[in-house]
């Protein structure tokens, strides 16, 4: 198959450039090939300069992600024959409203300290002795929480909120998923102190429910609904805390 | 709680006002704006209606509904103007004048079915 398909690509090298351009390349169009093989293709044979990240090639390390025509995408998971079609090359950019450290690697350590903040991990009162056995969990627990569980951290969800891009201060889909994940599990008994962080007007109330996140997530996670979920609940908390000023918690 | 934001109330308002609007004007709308004219239903009388509204419990309803749904369109009218138009920085001017406008709707619709006579 002689077919080639032409991607333009980002490039910046902050050292070098006074300005982000876009470098053209032809790479060969095989069905089988996604857009993280075109780029891996460029750096071998074309352009050992170009700069992404990559690695599980199977959408489970969440590295991979980028701009590809203006959507943010998993490119371990596009495929390069879904654009063969389209008018002009294909675009590929870094993920948007991140810091570009070089050409597609964008800097995420914002979303890091979000995702810390809200302590994404099983917070106990008091630990039962190992002798009283595991913690049981029916499958009907797991249900509950098990969609929140399969975020990979990839940050598309990021690139997709028109509201972290106007206002980098909201914490963010990934990172409220993820509370709620843990909010959700029968074992955890932290959903108190993950509320402070939570119910500030920079956690859950910055939403306006634009739905884009549950959009683009390549594992199918919901993060819009588990934000206007845990508003119902939040609200809920405050109207307690008002009845009951001092019982509520 | 560390902070204390108003934003759980205004929710709870909007998203009430939300539920209620999807709900009933669509029959409301349905009923007086195609089925009645049309003839599909046989028109309610002035007299009937007009006797309808009196009942606290009508009256009631339509407060809610007049109340509610303006305080939906204030919350999402608001954040219309912050990330629509970016204009973030006039915020306690939107605020007052987004809910203000809410409240001052309530008070109005809350006058006229008090004194429907």
């Amino acid at each position: 198959m002689a077919e080639t398909i032409s991607l333009e690509v980002f490039r910046y090298s902050p050292e070098r450039d006074a300005e982000p351009s876009f470098q053209r390349y032809d790479v060969p169009l095989r069905k089988d090939w996604v857009v993280l093989d075109a780029l891996n293709y460029i750096k071998d044979k074309v352009d050992g300069s170009l700069t992404f990240r990559w690695s599980c090639r199977m959408g489970i390390c969440g590295s991979c992600g980028m701009m590809v025509n203006g959507e943010p995408k998993l490119t371990c998971a596009t495929f390069l024959s879904n654009y063969a079609r389209e008018q002009g090359p294909l675009r590929v950019q870094p993920l948007r409203y991140f810091p570009v450290i070089r050409d597609l690697v964008v800097e995420i350590t914002d979303f890091m300290t979000k995702l810390q903040s809200v302590k994404p991990w099983l917070i106990r009162g008091k630990e039962k002795p190992i002798s009283e056995g595991e913690y049981l969990q029916t499958p009907e627990q797991l249900d509950r929480y098990k969609q929140f569980s399969m975020c990979i951290n990839c940050v598309l969800c990021y690139s997709a909120c028109p509201v972290y891009g106007l206002d980098p201060v909201f914490i963010g889909p990934a990172a409220i998923a993820l509370a709620q994940r843990y909010n959700m599990d029968s074992r955890d008994e932290g959903a108190h102190e993950r509320m402070d962080i939570l119910a500030q007007h920079e956690g859950i109330w910055g939403c306006t429910f634009v739905g884009e996140c549950t959009k683009v997530c390549p594992k199918h996670v919901d993060p819009a609904g588990a934000i206007q979920q845990y508003k119902l609940t939040a609200t809920i908390e405050r109207f307690k805390s008002f009845l009951m000023p001092r019982g509520a918690k | 709680m560390a902070k204390q934001s108003n934003e759980p109330v205004l929710w709870a308002l909007f998203s009430a006002g939300g539920v209620f609007a999807a709900f009933v004007i669509p029959v409301h709308l349905f009923l007086i704006g195609l089925a009645f004219p049309l003839g599909w239903i046989p028109a309610p009388g002035y007299e009937y209606l007009h006797a309808l509204v009196r009942l606290p419990l009508a009256r009631l309803y339509v407060f809610a509904l007049c109340s509610l749904a303006l305080f939906h369109w204030a919350h999402r009218f608001r954040y219309t103007l912050y990330d629509g138009l970016q204009i973030k920085h006039l915020n306690e001017l939107i605020f007052f004048c987004c809910y203000g406008g809410a409240i001052l709707g309530t008070v109005w619709a809350g006058y006229l079915l008090w004194n429907f006579r």
